[in-house]
């Protein structure tokens, strides 16, 4: 029988099902479990814990994750790949390391720690030299908001991983790694591929990419055949079977709910795509349009043919900055004549704050059951049973977003009749952390992998 | 006659910034030709038309029976300056999948198309 090595999906974001990583471990035979716990703006997130507590900053779940897959690790030599450092791996290896020790396995744990994308304290430097860190879709150079950054990474990709694993880690923990980077460097690491067999290394990026929102790909929010999708409720998270040649089958643990095929797969192939001839990595860049996908069995979808290039010379670097202020209020008026009357209530809001002279870069009106999701495309609502009116507005000022949350409640007493749905009480205002994407040479980041062992 | 798109293509949708992405793929493999022929990219700017701000792209991918759209200036600035309820474009997908193509009747009954007859 020819060697295959399991990389089993166990969260597909911060804030993904709890129970997941443990099913993973202890439903099947698995070789390592990867936890993708960083979409874009995570890492400004973390960076503001961070500044509250210099020793958060990390995706905090991942600890009770591990605890959940201890026993596996360290008795069934499962190895978990997670970029759950966020802003701080050191930290969080350091919560892991005093997790093991409470959970009496802490001689059987070997942390691998990646750093080195951190580019904050460089920004000054980096500027100074020449490198702009323009703003990938605006062309913006990052001197416009430089006094507003929260952090700065770059993503890094899978070498780095490698090296922790090679030097017997058996808990990889990455600041921001590419999501696809997770999946992609245990194969790496066990095939032993070069780092220029582009082929299989696109290949490694594409198991990555179908498995890296977790259930996304084995039936959940999968829109083809919802209905018959068998037991949700114990929905199997996906595991790539990768094989030397670069092939692979997405499959799931036995006794498990969901479904794994073509349909499921191709959804999540397409979801977030760009350009599909060009998924650009820092390791190679993938043609998904050379993906080719066939059933293997109940559950299983046998993936091949995927061809790569050689990578660009710069990495995408993820930048956040504070950029104002938001809030959010929402009333619900009821039949009849739901849609009217929530329509008047917004046309006498928006007049109010006019009245008070308050100013907003958006002012956003949607009405729940009747356009906000599809606009107009939804055609007329109908006389339905009740609309909520969702108003939010965004801008510099703090105090005027602020006074905004107060003029929402007074319409119930005031404004159009039938209103409800106020309970909870004035709306929040919350800091806007914004996303600034750039491109950075890559010959100025430095990964770097340090080693905690018992 | 005309055919929604939804009775023979599923779609999902996701975000990069302000643009949001729609990829829509054929329920059977031999439908693609005429999503590839029919749903261009003027087609989908005419759909979305008032609800985005900037251009449509298309990409083809005949390996997965699929079309990706990239529509720009979907979600109102995106990522978390967005004040949509559907800030990461989510369900984009199905409403892309509303729009109804026109296909000659010969040709719907040939391919199967629901609703055809045949």
């Amino acid at each position: 029988m020819t060697r295959v090595v399991r990389v089993a999906s166990g969260q597909g974001f911060w804030g993904d099902w709890l129970e997941a990583p443990r099913r993973q471990a202890d439903g099947g035979p698995i070789d390592y479990l990867m936890l993708d716990y960083l979409a874009e703006v995570t890492m400004s997130i973390l960076q503001k814990q961070k500044e509250r507590d210099p020793s958060l900053g990390y995706a905090r779940d991942f600890i009770g994750a591990m605890e959940s897959v201890f026993a596996a690790v360290a008795q069934r030599g499962v190895r978990v790949v997670a970029n759950a450092g966020g802003v701080n791996p050191v930290a969080c290896a350091a919560a892991v390391r005093e997790a093991a020790r409470r959970a009496g396995v802490s001689e059987q744990i070997r942390i691998g720690i990646v750093t080195g994308d951190d580019l904050l304290p460089r920004i000054d430097a980096l500027l100074a030299e020449g490198h702009a860190l323009a703003n990938m879709e605006t062309g913006e150079p990052l001197s416009t908001i430089r006094d507003r950054v929260l952090s700065a990474n770059a993503y890094l990709g899978a070498p780095p991983i490698v090296d922790a694993l090679g030097r017997g880690a058996n808990v990889v923990v990455t600041g921001r790694s590419t999501d696809t980077a997770l999946t992609m460097a245990p194969l790496l690491y066990e095939f032993g591929w070069r780092l220029d067999d582009w082929d299989k290394l696109a290949a490694g990026i594409v198991a990555g990419h179908i498995i890296e929102c977790g259930a996304q790909c084995s039936g959940g929010n999968c829109l083809y055949d919802w209905r018959t999708i068998p037991d949700l409720a114990n929905i199997g998270y996906p595991i790539v079977e990768g094989h030397e040649d670069g092939s692979f089958v997405i499959y799931k643990h036995p006794n498990t709910g969901g479904r794994i095929d073509v349909h499921s797969v191709s959804e999540q192939l397409v979801y977030e795509m760009g350009d599909p001839h060009s998924y650009i990595t820092p390791d190679v860049i993938a043609d998904f349009t050379t993906i080719h996908l066939e059933r293997a069995g109940a559950d299983r979808v046998r993936v091949f043919g995927i061809r790569g290039r050689p990578p660009t010379d710069k990495l995408k670097v993820s930048i956040a900055y504070r950029a104002g202020f938001k809030a959010l209020g929402t009333l619900v008026y009821a039949w009849p004549d739901a849609l009217e009357k929530a329509r008047l209530a917004d046309r006498v809001l928006r007049e109010r704050l006019d009245r008070l002279g308050l100013a907003f870069d958006a002012v956003h009106t949607e009405f729940l059951g009747a356009s906000a999701t599809h606009g107009a495309l939804a055609g007329p609502a109908g006389d339905v049973p009740e609309v909520q009116l969702r108003i939010g507005v965004r801008g510099p000022d703090r105090k005027a977003v602020e006074r905004f949350t107060r003029e929402i409640a007074p319409l119930v007493l005031n404004g159009p009749p039938s209103v409800t749905g106020f309970a909870g009480g004035r709306p929040k205002t919350e800091e806007v952390v914004a996303y600034w994407p750039a491109l950075v040479d890559k010959r100025v980041v430095t990964p770097a992998v340090t080693m905690d062992e018992p | 006659m005309k055919i929604r798109l939804l009775d023979i293509a599923h779609a999902r949708s996701g975000d990069k910034g302000d643009t949001a992405n729609v990829g829509v793929i054929a329920l059977e493999p031999r439908w693609y030709p005429l999503l590839e022929r029919e749903l261009t990219r003027d087609r989908v700017a005419r759909h979305f038309a008032g609800a985005i701000t900037g251009g449509v792209e298309r990409y083809e991918l005949p390996n997965l029976g699929a079309l990706n759209f990239l529509l720009h200036g979907a979600l109102g600035g995106g990522g978390t300056l967005s004040l949509k309820t559907d800030a990461q474009g989510k369900v984009f997908s199905t409403a892309l999948l509303r729009l109804e193509l026109d296909v000659p009747d010969a040709e719907a009954r040939r391919l199967g198309l629901p609703g055809a007859g045949g």
